[in-house]
């Protein structure tokens, strides 16, 4: 029994931005490209378009941020939408409101789209299946499952310095697999961007063990895994991972996976180094690679923008045209 | 019917002479010009070449001010806008191939307005049909054309230059 | 067991039916007579001279005994707002069940002969079914003390069980099973590693993988398995395996079985059909504790029942309030409401040439009650003389799973829209009749 895709309307025009799985090559090309145009607006000393005026932006957050936050909030505020800031910490929640009373709260105040962060892997597929059919969800990270934004503007930054043609780049991610949303949607998006090869790297409890279903090479050595690739897009390690027995030290996973400039000439060398921030510098990489030449880290900052306008702009698009 | 490259030329050099005409006699001090994506950029090269206008071109693509973004969705091919001078205080004259329900002109304008406060602004078109929607006026016009609710005039280009009209069911 | 008082003396005749009994290996088309609530004869009546009062035509229909249920959450005491006594065993009459055995994992937990008297009366009082009890193999399922198991065996627990709650101390598990062995208890285990387990949600494998779901390894299951089957075997005491979901350990207990350990398992029909790749969109439907595991392990766990290392079927039944599954997947409550579906799904496995008509009834009848030890008293079968627990099904007659119209007040199921063969039509509990649909 096939379902239809919770995220496209039946035009098969993206509706709700919930994760990359699912999607196909053209959508997200559109998204790159209407990035592309945004970029250029953000560049301008016009950085704001009409385009959302009056429509309010919800961003809920039921998992504290800053940074995520606000680069939807500048998005939002850049096409001239109104938002909304929403932090429901974990525990108001088990104390009161389920997850669904807030919904139809904020609803009742005639909300257009929400911008949803939460702890638990699915909460936004739940909030895209129960909003009313005019309100676009997008996935802000969900537990472990996706960060779709993250993902495209990674891809954005990709596209940017070496051209859009993937399936020639070998593209390599470091670090904790296991546990990242973010890692889990750049995989999606690079397996349908066409790239050549995609790698994985870090120790095996780190890697769960379905993850070559994904289509990915695993490695364990840094060096061997870095080997003449072409990007290498570095995860941040969280402190939770010693508590859990899953590593000794920060220090021995730098001793093994941290990315030295010694290690890195073992890349292409016009290599690109990407990370989703913010960067435990000595744990994933020394400073002089973080603010080396390589480094496109900044860069991916300014871009996730453009990428979040973009998606903003499709997925509402989507809802008005159909009323 | 269709106007060819030569056609449109001839009606260029109309609308060179109205120029200079209006901008002798409002007067318009030291004008910028700006076309708008993409048909009344082709015009407006010819026209800013012919003028001899001191300013270089500017080039607004207005698909973020749009008012049928409701209906029509975004067009993810969008070129940034580009105005190498300042708006403030600026005379400009502002191209397109065709005016018809007067819509772009006014996504135009706003565009325009953030980036500044022009001294004046006059619309130049190529081509003026009938069906306006809103009370947009062209002051300089290479032809007008009567056309029912179900023809169209477009312009292909940039090279040759040719204006088609087309009548859908 | 069943009341002899109050029971009018009357003689009920089932005719035309095709009346499968596979705990006496009874599968013929004729007549059944019941009189004073028991079953009187097969074929011919009692005596020339008996008459029936009312007669049940069961033409094109099967006879058997009703079902026997091994494990069916009521939600009373304890969890009123999802459930009850009366909404449950009215819904296990309708679908055929009149035998449902009951965890200890009530609020309050079954650890003392009050709370098991207490169901068992709201039970005879709704007069839906008969309700059988497990008691606490440890003091409020803790753990950690020892529950009065010889108070549990006067108030008539069937068995002892930890339901889902870990012994974490080997020691105690131990010190449990011999205690229980005292009783001639059979222990009843739920193999989950609590570590391994370690709040997951969903089967460690791709699926989960994918979706970025806390996971449960298949060790989780299998370990504790191993770990239960050593202490089994050092004790002696008789066990039952509750709802196994992996291959490895269907072929560990088929093994110890072989051996000649006194153990049985059991598996609930939701897994016989259901893996993690129906967990796609996170349906919390498909949220269950244990997981729903990989499609191997699925055709092991049918493989079983056909086989019999599984000798029994039941439902797991879990009901819930409808909040109890909006929410993000992995905060939702884990389990199925199963009364409304087990006879036909365990139907489909006749169709889908697993098991015959006979064997399928069997594990629904003469196997858990064998288990549970009620099959002396007439439970499970349709003996002479036994009580009249009966229940008459048209096993072609097609129906569409509807949450709308389920009998339980928990309408979480993820088998909503299946189209299903097989209809009670009447049920008998000592027989009287307590469901009839037409």
């Amino acid at each position: 029994m096939s379902k239809p895709n919770l995220q496209l309307d039946e035009n098969g025009r993206l509706r709700h931005f919930l994760t990359i799985e699912g999607l196909n090559y053209q959508i997200l090309t559109d998204i790159l490209d209407a990035a592309e145009s945004f970029s250029g607006i953000t560049e301008q000393t016009v950085k704001k378009v009409p385009l959302l005026r009056g429509k309010t932006i919800v961003n809920l957050f039921f998992e504290a941020s800053t940074r995520t936050r606000t680069t939807f909030e500048l998005a939002a505020k850049r096409l001239s939408a109104d938002v909304l800031n929403i932090n429901v910490e974990a525990s108001s929640t088990v104390k009161g409101e389920s997850l669904l009373d807030t919904l139809r709260n904020l609803e009742a105040m005639h909300c257009d789209m929400f911008v949803v962060r939460h702890t638990s892997s699915g909460a936004a597929h739940f909030i895209a299946s129960h909003v009313q059919p005019h309100i676009s969800v997008i996935n802000a990270g969900d537990g472990r499952h996706a960060h779709p934004t993250q993902a495209m503007l990674d891809m954005f930054t990709i596209r940017r310095t070496k051209g859009s043609d993937f399936g020639r780049l070998r593209v390599a991610i470091v670090g904790d697999i296991m546990h990242s949303r973010v890692a889990r949607s750049q995989i999606h998006a690079l397996n349908l961007l066409n790239t050549g090869e995609i790698r994985v790297i870090a120790p095996k409890t780190l890697i769960p063990d379905h993850a070559r279903s994904l289509g990915i090479h695993v490695f364990h050595d840094l060096e061997k895994g870095i080997q003449d690739v072409d990007v290498i897009i570095m995860l941040r390690l969280q402190n939770e991972r010693m508590q859990g027995a899953l590593l000794p030290s920060e220090h021995e996973y730098f001793h093994l996976f941290g990315l030295t400039r010694e290690r890195l000439e073992k890349a292409k060398p016009d290599v690109t180094v990407m990370h989703p921030g913010p960067i435990n510098r000595g744990v994933e990489m020394e400073s002089t690679v973080a603010d080396g030449p390589h480094s496109v880290i900044l860069e991916q900052v300014t871009h996730g923008i453009a990428v979040r306008m973009a998606v903003m702009s499709l997925c509402m698009r989507s809802q008005m045209g159909n009323q | 019917m269709s106007l060819t490259d030569d056609n449109i030329d001839a009606l260029v050099d109309v609308m060179v002479d109205k120029l200079r005409l209006e901008i002798k006699n409002r007067p318009l001090p030291d004008p910028a010009m700006v076309g708008i994506h993409t048909g009344g950029v082709w015009i407006a090269e010819r026209l800013h070449q012919r003028l001899g206008i001191k300013l270089p071109l500017g080039n607004l693509d207005i698909s973020f001010y749009r008012d049928d973004f409701t209906r029509i969705g975004m067009n993810p091919q969008v070129r940034p806008s580009e105005l190498p001078f300042p708006v403030d205080d600026r005379h400009i004259i502002l191209v397109d191939d065709v005016l018809h329900t007067g819509r772009t002109a006014r996504a135009a304008m706003n565009e325009l307005f953030d980036y500044g406060r022009p001294a004046s602004i006059t619309l130049a078109v190529l081509v003026e049909r009938s069906g306006r929607e809103l009370p947009v006026y062209a002051g300089i016009v290479g032809r007008s054309i009567d056309l029912g609710t179900n023809e169209h005039v477009k312009l292909s280009g940039p090279d040759p230059l040719e204006l088609q009209i087309q009548k859908t069911a | 067991m069943s009341l002899l008082s109050d029971i009018e003396a009357k003689h009920i005749a089932i005719r035309r039916g095709r009346i499968i009994d596979p705990a006496n290996s009874v599968d013929v088309l004729t007549d059944l007579f019941i009189e004073k609530g028991r079953i009187a004869s097969i074929g011919e009546p009692p005596e020339s001279s008996w008459r029936a009062e009312q007669e049940i035509d069961a033409s094109d229909k099967v006879v058997c005994p009703g079902l026997v249920d091994l494990c069916a959450r009521l939600r009373e005491p304890g969890d009123e707002h999802k459930a009850n006594i009366h909404s449950e065993t009215y819904a296990a009459a309708g679908g055929g069940i009149t035998t449902l055995c009951c965890p200890p994992d009530t609020d309050p937990v079954i650890d003392t002969p009050a709370v098991a008297e207490l169901i068992r009366h709201r039970a005879r009082a709704a007069g839906y079914a008969h309700i059988v009890t497990l008691g606490a193999l440890t003091r409020g399922l803790e753990g950690e003390h020892l529950s009065e198991m010889a108070a549990l065996k006067s108030a008539r627990c069937t068995g002892v069980s930890n339901a889902n709650r870990p012994i974490k101390n080997t020691q105690v598990e131990r010190r449990a099973m011999e205690y229980a062995a005292t009783f001639g208890f059979t222990v009843f285990l739920n193999a989950q590693d609590p570590w391994l387990t370690n709040g997951g949600c969903a089967h460690e494998g791709a699926v989960a993988t994918r979706m970025g779901l806390p996971s449960i390894p298949a060790a989780a299951e299998t370990a504790a398995v191993a770990r239960d089957l050593a202490l089994i075997e050092q004790t002696g005491v008789s066990a039952h395996f509750c709802r196994l979901t992996t291959a490895r350990s269907i072929q560990m207990v088929a093994r110890a079985q072989y051996d000649g350990l006194p153990i049985t398992a059991d598996a609930a029909i939701p897994y016989l059909f259901l893996t993690e790749n129906d967990l796609v969109d996170f349906d919390a439907q498909c949220h269950v504790m244990p997981p729903f595991r990989t499609t191997r392990d699925r055709e092991a766990l049918r493989a079983g029942v056909a086989r019999g290392t599984l000798a029994a079927i039941c439902s797991d039944h879990q009901p819930h309030e409808p909040d109890a599954k909006l929410a993000p997947f992995p905060n939702t409550e884990p389990g199925v409401s199963g009364l409304d579906t087990l006879l036909s799904l365990t139907l489909r496995l006749v169709e889908e040439n697993l098991v015959t008509l006979p064997e399928a009834i069997e594990r629904l009848t003469a196997g858990p009650a064998s288990i549970l030890g009620l099959d002396s008293f007439g439970t499970g079968n349709l003996s002479i003389g036994s009580a009249a627990d009966i229940i008459v099904f048209d096993p072609s007659e097609p129906w569409q799973v509807s949450t709308d119209k389920m009998l339980s007040a928990g309408r979480n199921t993820p088998f909503s829209g299946w189209e299903l063969r097989g209809r009670i039509k009447t049920t008998l509990l000592d027989g009287e009749v307590v469901f009839q649909r037409n």
